[in-house]
Order: C-alpha cells, then sequence, then structure tokens
C-alpha cells in the first residue's frame, strides 16, 4: 500500500468537488473493495475521500410507489429493511447472498455498485492484465478462466461483475442517481451503469471521475414471483458462478458478464407465451466460452429455468 | 525402556483415580486466545520499540535475478534496510551442517541469484512501520532471465521417478490374479495441489543480546526451528532461543521454518533492534509447502462373493526439484483389507514449483480418497453393501507383513456407525431419494492412520507454594497439547489440575519432537508422565527423609498421591507443606520416552468409519452437506473435548478436500493461481450443517504408556470418499476427480440426462 492521505466528506457537493479536481483521488464508503486492492497495489490514490458518514443512507417512499435508497445504506440494513422485505424480496435474498454478515455491515449500496471484478489475474500484478494495465494483454484468455464472462466479454477482457445485489436491482429496473462534478444529480439506470469491455477494459462504469452516487431508485415491484438463485461453490461466502434474479416478468443474470446482465430476450420469449426453457435458451443462444468456463452455459440456462419456473409459481 | 509389555503394568494415568483423564476439560489457553490476550509471534512484547520487515517474491519459476533496482526503496520513508542477493551477510550454505547433530540445516535465504520458484524470496526491506516497509518493497524492480520450468503436472508424468530409496511393494503377483479376476475395477482418481491456510501466517519476531538471538516465531517443531536457524546464522544453536508459545494453526505446514525467521534474525543483529517479519496471505499461498497433487490408480480383482484376490494401488506425485518430499498416497493400503496379491508404489515428479510437503494425515488424506471410492464401485459391481464388502476383506493380521495388530476395531466402527447413522435407509440404487430439488444420497468410507511414538524428554517441577510446572519444549497448533499435558500431570501427580501450570514452546526447556503426524500427545504426553513418576519419587524419597514429615521413614515405594497430599497409610501432608519445609527452593525432575524395538513387531494405526449425507442440487450439480457422522478408535481419550475437535475438525477438512479446496497451477506463469481464502475455498459454517463423531472405548496398551493414540489426522483420512460417494448414491455421478465443484458434478448430470 502507498502513502495517501484522507479526508471525511461533510457533504456530497465538496466530496464530489474533491475528487473531480484530483485524478488521483477516490471515494472511500466502506472500503470493503477499495482497501484490498489499495493493499494489493492494484489501486494507488493518493487521497481518499471518506463519503460513508454522509447522510445518504435513508430509505424512503418515492412518490410513484417505489423506494430510494440512499447510497451509503449499508447492504446489511438494505436487506433487512420491512419495506424492501415484503416488496423487493428478490433484493433483500440478493444482498443476504453475497459476502459474509461482516462484510454487508460495511458493505454500501454505491460500493456495491462501483466493486471491481475477482478475476484472479487482476488480483495479481505479477500477470498482465488489461484492465489493470492497458495494451498488458489478458491473461485470463487462456488462463485459468472457470469463472469468466460467457456473454457481453472481449478479446481484451472476459471478466465478470461479481455483485449479487445489482443483479437483483437490474431485474426490478432500478435507477441510479449520481451527482456530478458541478453538483447537478443526474439520473442513469443500474443496467446502463457498466461499460462493455470493448478495448478499453479498464473503463468500466458511465460516472465521470469524481461522480457520486447518491441513491438508488425502485420502481413500484413488478406483478409476479420474485425468486434469487445463486449457484456456488460452497454454501455461503463465495461468489457466484452463475446468478439469476427473477421479478415477475423481468429477469438478469449475474457473473455471466461485464455488468448485471437484464435478459431482455428470455424477457421477451417469455411475454411471447414461451416455456422458462425456451426463454433461458434465448437469451444464452449468443453465450460463448473460453475454455474451462464452458459450463457456465449451461449452469446458468439450468438456473434460469428453474428460477423463472420457480417465480412462476412452481416448487422450489 | 526394553519392551512394550512394560506398558501393561498400571501408571497414574492408565488407573486415573481422579477421573481427570478422558475428562471434557476446557482448554488451558482458552481465555488468552478468546480474550485477544495469548501473544502470537508477531504481537510478542518486545525488549524495545521493533522495526517492520517486508518480503518481496519472485515472479517466476526458474531462472536468475537479472538486475534489481532498489533506489526507489532506499529513498522510501522510513526504510532502514533493503537486502537482495547481493546485500545479504553471509550465511550457512544450504543444507550444511556445521554442528552434525543439527536436527536442520542451514536454510539461507537469497543465497544466490538462483530462482527456484514462483513466491521464492528476491528481496527484503524493513522500515520503522509495516505500511513502510511494504510501500517500499513494492517499488522494488526486478527484472530476470526465465529458464524453463517444469510446472504442469500431469504434463510432465514422463519425468517421474521413483521417489529415493523405494521401489514398488510387491507381495504375490498381482499381475495374474488381476488378470484371471471374475470382477475387477481399474480407475483412476486425481487430487489436486492443497494449501494449509493457517489462519496465523509464518511470523517471527526476533532481537538479540550480545552474541544470543531470542525468536519468538511460528513453527511445530521447536529443536527443528532453532537449528535451521542457527545453521543459516552460523552460530551455535545454544545461542539461539526459540519460542513458540501459541500458534494459529500449523496442519503440517509450519513443520519447517521459512524466511520470515532467518530475515528477522538477520536484520535484527543488523539493525541492533528487534525486528517482525510475518508472510502476507499471498506469500503464505506461494512461497510455503502445499500438499502437491496426484494421480492415483487403483486396480481391484474379487471374486464373486466379494473376496479381493488383487490390489494394486499406485500412481504419481510431486515435490520441489531440491526439497524431496513424497505424497505416500499408497502406504495406508498396505494395511488395509485383505488380499493375497498386492502392488503398492508412487513415482515422483521433481518440478520448478515451491515446497510440497506433509499436510494433515500425508498419505492417508489423499491416498484414501481413491481407494476408498474404489471399494465403493466395486461393491455396487458385485452387489453387496459397501460395509459389506469391507468387512469380508478384514484381515486377521496386518495383509504386508503379517505383524499382529496391537488392536483392530475397525469393523465395530463401521456396524456402529451404520446403525447410528441409519445406514439402513440408504437405498442402493443412486438417484432413488429426492427432497425437493436435491437428489440425497449416502456414502461412506473407512478409516485408517498409522500411530507413531518418538522420543521425548519432559521436565517436573514443584514449587514451594505445591505449584507444578510441565516444562517441555513441545509446541500446541490449536490441537489442546497445552491441556492434555495438564491433565497428565496433574492425574500423575495426584493433584488438581489448578494447581498445575504448562510451559511448552521453548527451546531451553526438554527437548519433544513437537506436532506433527498425530504423534504429538502419545510422545509429549508420555514423556511428561515420566517426568511426573520421577517427581513422585523425588518427593517420595524427600518426604520419608524428613525426620518433620509425618511420612517419615516409610517405604518410598508405598507412597501414594492424591488430592494435592502425599500418603502412607493414614500419614498424609499437603505436597505444598512438604516442599516449603523441605525443598523451599523447589523439586525438579525430568523424564522420557523412547520407543522399544519391539513396537515395531505390531501394527500400529487409528482406525474409523465416516458417514455422510449429502444433497445434489438438481439445477446446478452443487453439493451441499446434510449430514455427516464418524465413529472413530484411537486409543484411550485423554480430553473428550480437545479430541472431538480435532476429530470433527479433520472430518470438515474432508468436506473442503471433497467439495471446494483446490489451487491449480497456471503454466504459462509457473504460479499457483488461488491467493487469498477468497479464492481458496475452505468450508465455512453454512458447510457443515449437522456433523458429529464418537469414540470407542478403547485402550491400546502396545502404543505407549497411556495406551492413547493420536487423533489429529484421523478424520480427514477417508472423510472426503465418504462424501464422494454420497455424490453418487444421490444422483448416479460418479466423479474421480476432487474436489468435487459444480461444473464436474453437472457435467455428470448432462452426460447421464439428467
Ligand atoms: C471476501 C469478499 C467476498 C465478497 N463476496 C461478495 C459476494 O458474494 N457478492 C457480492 O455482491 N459482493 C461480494 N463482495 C464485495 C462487496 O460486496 C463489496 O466489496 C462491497 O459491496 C463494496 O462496498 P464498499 O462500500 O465497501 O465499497 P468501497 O470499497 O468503499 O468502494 C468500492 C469502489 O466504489 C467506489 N465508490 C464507493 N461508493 C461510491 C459512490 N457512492 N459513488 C461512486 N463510487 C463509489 C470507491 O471509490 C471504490 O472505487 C465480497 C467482498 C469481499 C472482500
Ligand atoms: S479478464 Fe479482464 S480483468 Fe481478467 S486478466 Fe483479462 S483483462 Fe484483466
Amino acid at each position: 500500500m502507498r502513502p495517501f492521505t484522507y479526508e471525511r466528506a461533510t457533504d456530497a457537493a465538496s466530496a464530489v468537488k474533491a475528487v473531480s479536481d484530483n485524478p488521483n483521488a477516490r471515494f472511500l464508503a466502506g472500503g470493503t473493495n477499495l482497501l484490498d486492492l489499495m493493499k494489493l497495489e492494484i489501486e494507488h490514490p493518493t487521497h481518499l475521500v471518506d463519503v460513508g458518514r454522509l447522510p445518504l443512507a435513508a430509505i424512503e417512499e418515492t412518490a410513484d410507489g417505489g423506494l430510494r435508497i440512499g447510497a451509503m445504506a449499508t447492504n446489511s440494513l438494505v436487506a433487512a429493511d420491512p419495506r424492501v422485505r415484503a416488496r423487493y424480496p428478490v433484493l433483500a435474498q440478493a444482498i443476504i447472498h453475497g459476502g459474509s454478515p461482516q462484510l454487508r455491515n460495511k458493505a454500501t449500496v454505491g460500493g456495491n455498485l462501483m466493486q471491481r471484478t475477482r478475476c484472479a489475474y487482476f488480483y495479481d500484478t505479477t500477470k498482465p492484465c488489461n484492465k489493470r494495465q492497458p495494451g498488458a494483454g489478458c491473461s485470463a484468455l487462456e488462463g485459468l478462466n472457470r469463472n469468466a464472462a460467457i456473454l457481453g466479454a472481449s478479446e481484451h477482457c472476459i471478466a465478470t461483475n461479481p455483485s449479487d445485489m445489482s443483479v437483483a436491482l437490474t431485474a426490478l429496473g432500478a435507477g441510479v442517481e449520481a451527482m456530478t462534478a458541478t453538483g447537478a444529480v443526474r439520473a442513469l439506470t443500474v443496467a446502463d451503469l457498466h461499460l462493455a469491455p470493448g478495448d478499453t477494459p479498464h473503463i468500466e462504469t458511465a460516472l465521470s471521475a469524481g461522480e457520486l452516487i447518491t441513491a438508488v431508485t425502485l420502481p413500484p415491484a413488478p406483478t409476479g414471483g420474485q425468486v434469487y438463485r445463486k449457484a456456488r461453490d460452497r454454501a455461503s461466502y463465495a461468489g457466484g458462478l452463475a446468478m439469476v434474479a427473477v421479478a415477475g416478468g423481468q429477469i438478469a443474470l449475474g457473473g455471466v458478464a461485464y455488468k448485471p446482465w437484464r435478459a431482455l430476450k428470455a424477457e421477451a420469449a417469455l411475454a411471447a407465451g414461451q416455456t422458462p426453457a425456451a426463454a433461458a435458451e434465448a437469451e444464452l443462444a449468443d453465450a460463448r466460452d473460453s475454455g474451462r468456463n464452458a459450463f457456465k452455459i449451461a449452469l446458468t440456462t439450468r438456473l434460469t429455468v428453474a428460477a423463472i419456473a420457480q417465480a412462476q409459481g412452481g416448487k422450489s | 525402556m526394553s519392551s512394550i509389555a512394560d506398558w501393561a503394568t498400571p501408571n497414574p494415568v492408565t488407573e486415573n483415580r481422579s477421573g481427570l483423564i478422558g475428562k471434557a476439560v476446557d482448554r488451558y489457553e482458552g481465555p488468552l486466545k478468546v480474550t485477544g490476550t495469548a501473544p502470537y509471534a508477531y504481537e510478542v512484547e518486545a525488549p524495545s520499540p521493533p522495526v517492520q520487515g517486508a518480503i518481496v517474491t519472485s515472479a517466476i519459476a526458474r531462472g536468475r535475478v537479472a538486475a534489481i533496482d532498489t533506489a526507489e526503496a532506499e529513498a522510501s520513508p522510513g526504510v532502514l534496510l533493503v537486502w537482495t542477493h547481493k546485500t545479504i551477510p553471509a550465511q550457512g550454505a544450504r543444507g550444511a551442517r556445521i554442528n552434525p547433530r543439527s536436527q536442520r540445516p542451514s536454510s539461507p535465504v537469497m543465497d544466490s541469484d538462483e530462482v527456484r520458484y514462483f513466491g521464492e524470496t528476491v528481496a527484503f526491506v524493513v522500515a520503522d512501520t509495516l505500511e513502510n516497509a511494504r510501500a517500499a518493497a513494492a517499488l522494488i524492480k526486478v527484472t530476470y532471465d526465465e529458464l524453463w520450468a517444469v510446472v504442469d503436472f500431469p504434463a510432465s508424468l514422463g519425468l517421474a521417478e521413483n521417489p529415493p530409496g523405494e521401489e514398488d511393494v510387491r507381495i504375490g503377483d498381482f499381475e495374474t490374479a488381476f488378470a484371471a479376476a471374475p470382477v475387477t475395477l481399474d480407475e483412476t482418481y486425481t487430487s489436486p495441489i492443497q494449501n494449509h491456510v493457517q489462519m496465523e501466517p509464518c511470523a517471527t519476531t526476533a532481537w538479540w543480546d550480545g552474541d544470543k538471538v531470542t525468536v519468538h516465531t511460528s513453527i511445530q517443531m521447536v529443536k527443528g526451528g532453532q537449528h535451521a536457524l542457527a545453521e543459516t546464522l552460523m552460530i551455535p544453536s545454544d545461542d539461539v532461543h526459540l519460542l513458540t508459545r501459541y500458534i494459529g494453526g500449523g496442519f503440517g505446514g509450519k513443520g519447517q521454518s521459512y524466511d520470515d525467521l532467518s530475515l528477522a534474525a538477520l536484520a535484527a543483529r543488523e539493525l541492533k533492534r528487534p525486528v517482525k517479519v510475518a508472510y502476507t496471505r499471498q506469500q503464505m499461498m506461494l512461497g510455503t509447502i502445499h500438499r502437491p497433487a496426484t494421480i492415483q490408480r487403483v486396480r481391484l480383482g474379487a471374486t464373486p462373493d466379494g473376496r479381493l484376490t488383487a490390489f494394486a494401488l499406485d500412481g504419481y506425485t510431486h515435490c520441489a526439484r531440491d526439497a524431496l518430499f513424497t505424497e505416500h498416497f499408497a502406504n495406508f493400503a498396505r494395511s488395509l483389507y485383505a488380499a493375497p496379491n498386492r502392488l503398492t508404489g508412487h513415482k515422483l515428479v521433481k518440478m520448478d514449483l515451491p515446497g510440497a510437503g506433509p499436510m494433515r494425515a500425508p498419505g492417508e488424506a489423499s491416498g484414501m480418497l481413491s481407494l476408498e471410492v474404489a471399494m465403493d464401485e466395486l461393491a455396487e459391481k458385485l452387489g453387496l453393501d459397501p460395509i459389506q464388502l469391507r468387512l469380508i476383506n478384514e484381515p486377521e493380521r496386518d495383509p504386508e507383513t503379517g505383524k499382529p495388530f496391537s488392536i483392530r476395531q475397525l469393523a465395530r466402527c463401521m456396524n456402529e456407525g451404520a446403525q447410528h447413522f441409519g445406514w439402513d435407509r440408504r437405498n442402493p440404487k443412486p438417484g432413488q431419494v429426492r427432497d425437493g430439488r436435491w437428489w440425497v444420497g449416502m456414502g461412506m468410507a473407512a478409516a485408517i492412520r498409522a500411530d507413531y511414538l518418538l522420543p521425548a524428554k519432559a521436565g517436573a517441577r514443584i514449587t514451594a507454594d505445591g505449584t507444578i510446572t510441565l516444562l517441555q519444549g513441545m509446541t500446541d497448533i490449536g490441537t489442546g497439547t497445552y491441556t492434555i499435558l495438564a491433565q497428565i500431570t496433574a492425574e500423575t501427580l495426584g493433584v488438581p489440575l489448578s494447581q498445575v501450570r504448562v510451559e511448552i514452546g521453548d527451546s531451553n526447556l526438554p527437548p519433544a519432537p513437537g506436532s506433527g503426524g498425530q504423534f504429538g500427545a502419545s510422545t509429549a504426553g508420555s514423556a511428561a508422565l515420566d517426568a511426573g513418576m520421577k517427581l513422585r519419587v523425588a518427593l517420595a524419597h524427600l518426604a520419608v527423609g524428613d525426620p518433620n514429615s509425618p511420612l517419615y521413614g516409610a517405604s518410598p515405594d508405598l507412597v501414594t498421591f492424591d488430592d494435592g497430599k502425599i500418603r502412607f497409610g493414614n500419614q498424609s501432608e499437603d505436597l505444598s507443606t512438604l516442599v516449603a519445609r523441605a525443598a523451599p527452593e523447589g523439586v525438579y525432575a525430568e523424564g522420557s520416552i523412547s520407543p522399544p524395538a519391539d513396537r515395531r513387531d505390531v501394527s500400529l494405526h487409528t482406525y474409523g468409519a465416516h458417514f455422510a449425507e449429502v444433497g445434489v442440487d438438481m439445477d446446478t450439480g452443487e453439493v451441499r452437506m446434510r449430514r455427516m457422522y464418524g465413529v472413530f478408535a484411537a486409543g484411550r481419550i485423554l480430553n473428550a473435548k480437545t479430541a472431538k475437535s480435532q476429530i470433527t475438525g479433520g472430518m470438515i477438512w474432508g468436506v473442503g478436500t471433497a467439495l471446494t479446496e483446490t489451487n491449480s497451477v497456471d503454466p504459462r506463469y509457473g504460479s499457483l493461481i488461488n491467493q487469498d481464502v477468497g479464492g481458496y475455498l475452505v468450508p465455512v459454517h453454512a458447510d457443515i450443517v449437522d456433523l458429529d463423531a464418537v469414540f470407542l472405548d478403547e485402550v491400546d496398551d502396545k502404543a505407549n504408556p497411556m495406551g492413547i493414540k493420536g487423533v489429529g489426522e484421523l478424520g480427514i483420512s477417508g472423510a472426503g470418499a465418504a462424501i464422494a460417494n454420497a455424490i453418487y448414491n444421490a444422483c448416479g455421478v460418479r466423479l474421480r476427480d476432487y474436489p468435487m465443484t459444480p461444473d464436474k458434478v453437472l457435467a455428470g448430470l448432462i452426460a447421464a440426462g439428467l
């Protein structure tokens, strides 16, 4: 870890200013991702702006009947909120499927959306990685890539986004509110937050430098069952091999791409009256493997079928 | 000591008059550990403020350091010292022993520009704080001349050779019998590289006082560490005081010392102040030893009624090019099942990887993964229950040596386990039991683990307040050694536990071999018993020779000890009274154990049977434990609580072995891919739902004077195979490649049209 300076932000606008003005500054929220990356010499910020204690942790009703969740709300707080549990059970379940209680107590909604990949080569600075060092090459392409992406990857990066929470948010059609350098708040969607790797896998989100996520907005819950399923190597505290969130007729996949993957083709197939199997196959028709992750295509297909069937009222 | 027959004579431990032996006594050092006040090696308070080291490791598997640029690191804030192979002080030559009696040779660090594995130390920084040391370490730039390296085990089997001094072991004529057998099985099983992932990394705090160095380090073998450091520093071992009071897990991985020890001592000498050095988690994964991968072939030939006529277990494993080690996966099988024609052996590939070495139950833990699945497969071919097949092949005597068993209760373990577990509810046809989206299945496996006894010494001292202190250069790696030594000492001297102290983990104390090979309790405990007996004799003589003692003039042989008192007939006095009056400076006695030659004339093992019930997710192939139960026969149990936590801990490692634990070498770089506990998955609480174990009542009076045996490694032996068999019974997918992760199970389900 390199030496850095630290300040605790007193309000959102000055936090945004502090980070936009300094290309080597970063927001620090729960720190569960950023501090690890700093200790491992993957990120080298020289200045941290701690936004974790900004008064942006409230969960409030919105006029349209949805919820607005402050970006600093911890994962534990969101998963335990009675309104979330009653109306958006898929979100509560997804969060509980992530990390450990200790991590969820620290991790924030904003930080979770912005967490970086768990690609083993990204974490090992002795190996080439385009995301860490643009142009260096991608070690995962021909490497031990068991957990690499099967959708939306490029020949420059096949990393996946590991978040559970954002898979449910994507299925729910959640929005993101972000404060830009001018102090204005703009709206985008969780589904559009992350950028395809293309030939710039180091550019990961649509946020500009210093832009601060202030809230996530949930539209009214869609009608229909909600289900979250995660396949993983052990019963708890493990990143997903594949995740599926179903909220009524809306579906998102996790662990399969650089972002939580809204399964629009599957949704369309279902809306057209096709079976869950046909819907899953429609979505995964474009899936491509890189070798050791080939099983994820079948795994994701089967998990999607099961989750849809469960949400439609079948037994689990 | 002349003969194992002497051990039939009763002693205070076997008589167990106050009932302390076997009792579920709480851990002696438990309060210190749970309150965070047990000083581990890195937390020990040094005599003056310490400075901190950070290690830089190689980024290639084999070659030479072409250049190292340390300029930036040297100019970095707080840096006190930067060493490379060019600047590190002189050390003993690799493998050299100035003192021929040293248990371990010199183990120099950065002794040349050569890189022998990915993760080897290539530079070292000391700074005022850990943060400054690590920041500076990250600024060191190393360039290499890389050489081709042997790092891909399955691709390198052509390089395999016999382990030094070993040949295949043949009994009868395996090939002919196998060819003639009416029912045969020939399958290959593979197990991956595993890491120990001890919670506490390797760590050392060192300081010097004149020519003498004191090191607090985390190591399983006190003398081994002391001697290795003395040879490395080229000083007499008496000038090295090594302490290892509390150890946050070893599992075999800390049977040797690592560079933290040498670097802390060298830097403390150079800087004339205490130095702390710890490995990072990544360095633990990359640069310490691991359990090597294996490729094992099992061939079984049987008669239609299930008698084995031909038996073979052989295959491949690997080790580092110049740190020879063999994972003896076939050895256990030489004592397990009867079969007239037998073949066992190992082939070793020397590779450019970090050292392969012992990890919990080296040999058995890997080997039982193959044979105990093969037996399940053979039972199915024969239409026999897996327990029945094993019972049919129970040998009368050790099947290879013909030696009598000291005691063998394997059949009882299997039968009692089956009854308790509800084995009769197992449907032998796989894929028949459903619970929601889960297929449910049961599996079992036998367990066997060799039992050892090594030479050791111990001291026992009583002071004027009546406190008895057991002193031994032994270690407690979290297993309960402190506690059982206290129990043995208390029972031997007839005093309450509260009157006993235990001091271990110190090279100044009477030596014991340390923790490993599940020989710790037997070895250290037998020496402790002897020390206690010697102290009894000294106290008896003290009392009968003291005119002020009520025991004055009695025969010392007839004196007894109980309730904190020394007694003859109806005369008694408190030990504290006696010592305070007659020997106010205290009384000290030393005892020892050395295994008699005829201990080798019996076949000595611990045994058990594992039962597992798993669920297999029909959609994903995820395997989840539902129940696990084990019955074990491991001699007399010294402490019901610590023994059970050892044996269930072993079973939990079996769960990890079966389901999650693996590390892989990326052959392009020669480095292990999983470098933290987020990537190398050991079981978590949610994986262990309902897991229990019992010990049979047993005394093995051929094992040692106490009739106990080791329990530390038995629990993992066979455990993973029981789970593999349960997976098959649940869903009909027979996997032979550990660990059995969802991708492999799913491939099997798809292949079966499920
Ligand atoms: C061992 C381990 C296991 C894990 N397992 C899982 C899992 O199974 N599933 C899962 O979903 N997650 C998992 N995680 C990831 C965890 O959920 C994330 O680390 C956490 O959500 C990040 O939140 P944080 O508040 O700690 O972010 P920080 O570490 O503080 O920040 C992360 C990044 O986001 C930026 N950032 C933070 N807040 C904002 C904001 N409001 N606006 C803009 N940028 C911001 C920071 O600058 C930084 O770049 C795991 C983490 C660990 C360490
Ligand atoms: S997949 Fe992406 S993150 Fe992983 S090594 Fe390749 S470029 Fe780096």
